[in-house]
């Protein structure tokens, strides 16, 4: 799930040619944006959407984490723990909810969660929203610094992989983001600790105080995630530098400089930003390995140490936390989107093309006010497969 | 060398003033079975006030001669040897320091495609101004305003408005007017048109080659124009230079080149194109007598009694329009009341400009999208509600060639199970004879057998054409429909494949419903016309009464488009 808002936004086609001028309602071109009215429907279907997202990955995870075999409160005792009775346990599961039938443990579960209720930590019995709220701000500081030494490294990787006219530091270049992927980031944060930390002391190689202690984890988690953005980008830019308006700029008398940045990396970038979700997925699951390395207090510290200890509740906690980023972010890049790229439209309102304006009918102009405009949106009968196979 | 004639002839002439000679100019593209040459020994010129035409197929190195005079080729491209001197700047081998004072300023460039030769993301007004600004002849403001001025002078109505839109919103006849205004709003020297209309309606096509000839000749503009329509070049060029297989194969004035010919190559382009020749292909049903008079050059045959083999009754077409804040229909009728009939054995041509439903219309009779009124009736059964069993049966009997042959035929597919799909879609005889079939099938469309288990990337536009139309044959259908099939070829290859349909035709008595732009081609091949415009039929009836003598004036204006008509009256005189 890249990007599940995407049917919401509709693309506008560009050869099709539609709605002919109307005389005395003159194009305006901001009219082709859409009115504040139509924003805010769009908003808030979009918000629907994204409790509606947030609601499955709580029940995906209610229904993974409960109702696989295997039962809850023997594995919080560890499965194999012989100093507790029955009883104790009967008594356990009774504190918990857990003797309820499991829809109703759910549903009561599922209130409790809307209230802001997650629960508590049957490790540290400290409620769930506690935790979390201690362990995002250290993870939010080296994620936000990763993902800016990412969009700018990558970005400037792709940029300049793109642009050099020299064929072997082209390929050196666009080789690099391949290897950035495939190293492994525990091993990449331990090397930067054995250099940064222990032969060059430059850097703490663990803990959470102070900005030092930031720089080494977010390098680490950086390195995959720049790699990511560099290959899309890159890829994007060489498929928009074969693009004819390239030539046409470059026809006008611009610059290698001005066409790479002002009309190729503008609309080689569009592509890239849909991809953002997932870059920031990508960020919050590299924090397990990374704050791991670095022993940082953190949400994927977290993850990791609830995760074995099979704590539940915490565990669903981080569920939803993700879920809710990963959310926000597809709502901001669907937001953003528009402003960037003019021919996308939101909430369905269309911006007129405005045809030539003698083809709308030389000999017979009048024709316009008593009917529909004249062409056809699905002239596209080479989508049609051919051979009657249907 | 043919080329060196004309030049040193043409430089007696006094007055003008030259602005691009092009010398013995050889490109050739690195590929992975060695260098490829592309463009060899091309000379040309143009002087001030001039426009001359270079003129070929796709294959003949006119697109390429036309980049490297801007020095924009293709990667994979460079020029061998030869000189391009522009004004004594020789672009051959000049610096991009040099390449960016002159491009733009000295030599404009009118792109192929209007459609994606724009910056989808830039407003058109900034586009052009920014022609101004890189050669730092306005400032911002200055440059904002002349954009506006250049864009008026284009003849775009409105252009304050349309200097704040992106190029989305603007048709694609709108669209090249902006690419002229870019081309030329820093008053270039030399223009550079490749194809320049190639993308639009006739009609369209014709008005923006009117305003260009129009603002080139106030300004002593020379032209190089880069076109595949011979008719174009009649119409447009102070001279015309033939190119074929990267070669300059003829030079000279209209009338020289197309009134006596004296290469094979143009003799034969001159033959194909469908602009300069009114001799109809279509031919009467073997058994049919030849009426009288026409004996010779075409053929109608008569209508065979019984019902039509497809006919269609007060077909309309509605589609949803997006959500619209104030008044609207809320439909788009993108057919409206169209009636015709296909008879048996012969060609029913739709024609009309894009947007006009003519493929809509087709959709419709092939019962690929519902009508939301009319009927289809096919060999006198109604079909429109057809479905399940029925449905599938119709679709044996009328099929489709789509356009564009590169998209419509699997690329990992080979051509034997291309064109025996049909027959495996309806269970047509086993192996074996699928596999005979698919011979017999490339034997009809005159393709060698060896063609069998290649794939579409190894053959050529034309032939991929015929295989596309082997595949629609091989289950014997009654219909096909034939959705500009030849509008992505070479003239010279759209010659053969519309003689290939119409020897079809003869043989199989098979019923074309033929959509087309292209009223040159559709008088070649058509027995009947309609004509559609904004999805209403103006005109229609026998293709000959009503090229005659249209009784609509779109159609009339549709006729006059057609680009040739300077040399068209001299040729068809010269036949008789």
């Amino acid at each position: 799930m890249t990007r599940h808002g995407t049917p919401v936004v509709q693309a506008r086609t560009t050869d099709a040619r539609t709605v002919p001028r109307t005389e005395g309602a003159p194009h305006d071109a901001r009219a082709a944006r859409p009115g504040g009215d139509a924003v805010t429907r769009y908003l808030a279907r979009r918000l629907g959407l994204a409790v509606l997202v947030l609601w499955a990955a709580y029940t995906v995870s209610f229904v993974v984490l409960y109702a696989l075999p295997g039962d809850p409160v023997s594995i919080m005792y560890g499965g194999d723990s012989t100093d507790v009775t029955p009883e104790q346990l009967d008594a356990l599961r009774a504190e918990y909810g857990l003797d309820q039938p499991l829809p109703v443990q759910y549903l009561t579960q599922l209130l409790d969660a809307v209230r802001g209720d997650l629960g508590t930590s049957v490790v540290s019995k400290q409620p769930v929203t506690t935790l979390l709220a201690q362990a995002i701000p250290p993870t939010a500081a080296i994620a936000g610094a990763a993902l800016l030494l990412a969009v700018v490294g990558g970005g400037t990787l792709a940029v300049v992989a793109t642009a050099t006219r020299h064929r072997a530091l082209a390929g050196f270049l666009l080789s690099l983001p391949p290897l950035g992927v495939a190293i492994p980031s525990f091993w990449f944060g331990l090397t930067l600790v054995q250099w940064f930390s222990f032969q060059l002391p430059i850097f703490p190689a663990l803990g959470n105080q102070g900005f030092a202690s930031i720089v080494l984890p977010a390098v680490t988690l950086a390195l995959p995630t720049s790699a990511i953005i560099a290959q899309l980008l890159s890829r994007s830019l060489l498929h928009t530098l074969r693009e004819p308006y390239v030539d046409t700029a470059l026809a006008k008398g611009a610059g290698r400089v001005r066409v790479h940045l002002r009309h190729a990396l503008r609309n080689a970038a569009l592509p890239a930003l849909t991809a953002t979700g997932l870059v920031v997925g990508g960020l919050l699951s590299g924090a397990v390995v990374t704050e791991t390395v670095f022993s940082r207090a953190g949400l994927g510290r977290l993850t990791a140490t609830s995760v074995a200890a099979q704590d539940i509740p915490v565990v669903q906690g981080v569920v939803l936390v993700a879920a809710t980023v990963y959310v926000l972010t597809n709502l901001l890049v669907d937001v953003v989107y528009p402003l960037l790229d003019p021919r996308i439209v939101t909430g369905g309102r269309a911006a007129g093309v405005t045809a030539e304006p003698d083809d709308a009918g030389r000999p017979a102009a009048d024709e316009h006010a008593t009917r529909p405009p004249s062409t056809a949106p699905a002239e596209h009968a080479h989508a049609v497969p051919a051979g009657g196979a249907r | 060398m043919t080329a060196t004639t004309p030049v040193s002839r043409a430089a007696d002439v006094p007055a003008a003033e030259r602005l691009l000679t092009v010398r013995d100019l050889a490109v050739s593209y690195r590929t992975r079975r060695g260098d490829v040459h592309a463009v060899r020994d091309v000379s040309l010129h143009v002087d001030a006030g001039e426009t001359v035409a270079v003129v070929g197929e796709s294959g003949s190195g006119k697109s390429t001669t036309a980049a490297a005079v801007v020095r924009l080729l293709a990667p994979a491209a460079r020029i061998t040897s030869g000189t391009i001197d522009l004004l004594g700047h020789d672009l051959a081998t000049a610096s991009p320091r040099v390449l960016r004072t002159v491009r733009g300023a000295l030599v404009g460039l009118v792109p192929q495609d209007p459609t994606v030769s724009l910056n989808p993301v830039t407003r058109v007004g900034d586009q052009v101004a920014e022609a101004l600004v890189v050669h730092g002849l306005a400032d911002r403001r200055g440059a904002a305003r002349q954009a506006v001025e250049a864009l008026r002078r284009t003849g775009l109505p409105e252009p304050e408005l349309r200097a704040r839109q992106y190029p989305h919103e603007l048709s694609g006849g709108m669209r090249q007017r902006v690419l002229i205004a870019i081309a030329l709003v820093a008053q270039p020297r030399l223009l550079v048109a490749d194809e320049p209309t190639s993308a639009l309606d006739v009609t369209v096509q014709r008005r923006i080659l009117d305003h260009l000839d129009e603002l080139t000749a106030a300004t002593g503009t020379g032209v190089l124009l880069i076109t595949h329509d011979l008719g174009v070049a009649a119409d447009r060029a102070d001279r015309i230079v033939v190119m074929s297989r990267g070669r300059v194969v003829e030079t000279g004035t209209p009338d020289e080149v197309l009134g006596s010919p004296r290469e094979a190559y143009t003799r034969a382009l001159l033959a194909a194109a469908p602009s300069l020749r009114g001799a109809r292909r279509a031919t009467p049903v073997p058994s049919s007598p030849a009426p009288g008079a026409r004996a010779t050059t075409t053929g109608t045959p008569p209508r065979t009694p019984g019902p039509p083999a497809l006919e269609v009754r007060g077909l309309v077409k509605d589609f949803p329009l997006p959500r619209t804040s104030g008044a609207g229909t809320g439909v788009l009728r993108a057919v409206a009341d169209v009636s015709f009939a296909v008879p048996r054995g012969r060609t029913l041509a739709l024609v009309g400009e894009s947007g006009s439903g003519k493929s809509t219309t087709a959709r419709l009779a092939l019962r690929l999208t519902e009508p939301t009124a009319g009927t289809v009736q096919v060999d006198g059964t109604d079909v429109t509600r057809a479905r399940g069993t029925q449905l599938r049966a119709l679709r044996r009997r009328l099929q489709v060639v789509q356009q564009n042959p590169y998209a419509s035929l699997d690329p990992r597919w080979t051509v034997e199970r291309i064109v025996t799909e049909p027959l495996r879609a309806f269970r047509v005889g086993d192996r074996r004879e699928r596999a005979a079939r698919a011979a017999e099938l490339l034997d009809l469309v005159a393709l060698p057998a060896s063609a069998l288990q290649r794939r579409p990337a190894e053959l050529s536009g034309g032939q991929r054409q015929r295989v596309a139309i082997a595949r629609a044959l091989s289950v014997r259908p009654d219909i096909v429909v034939l959705d500009e099939p030849v509008s992505a070829l070479d003239v010279s290859v759209q010659a053969q494949i519309l003689d290939l349909l119409a020897d079809l035709q003869r043989d199989l008595a098979v019923s074309y419903l033929f959509i087309s732009h292209d009223l040159a081609v559709v008088r070649q091949v058509a027995h009947d016309v309609v004509v559609l415009r904004h999805g209403r039929v103006v005109e229609q009836g026998d293709v000959e009464k009503v090229f005659a003598r249209p009784s609509h004036p779109y159609t009339t204006e549709l006729l006059e488009a057609i680009p040739g008509t300077s040399v068209r009256a001299e040729l068809r005189g010269g036949e008789r």
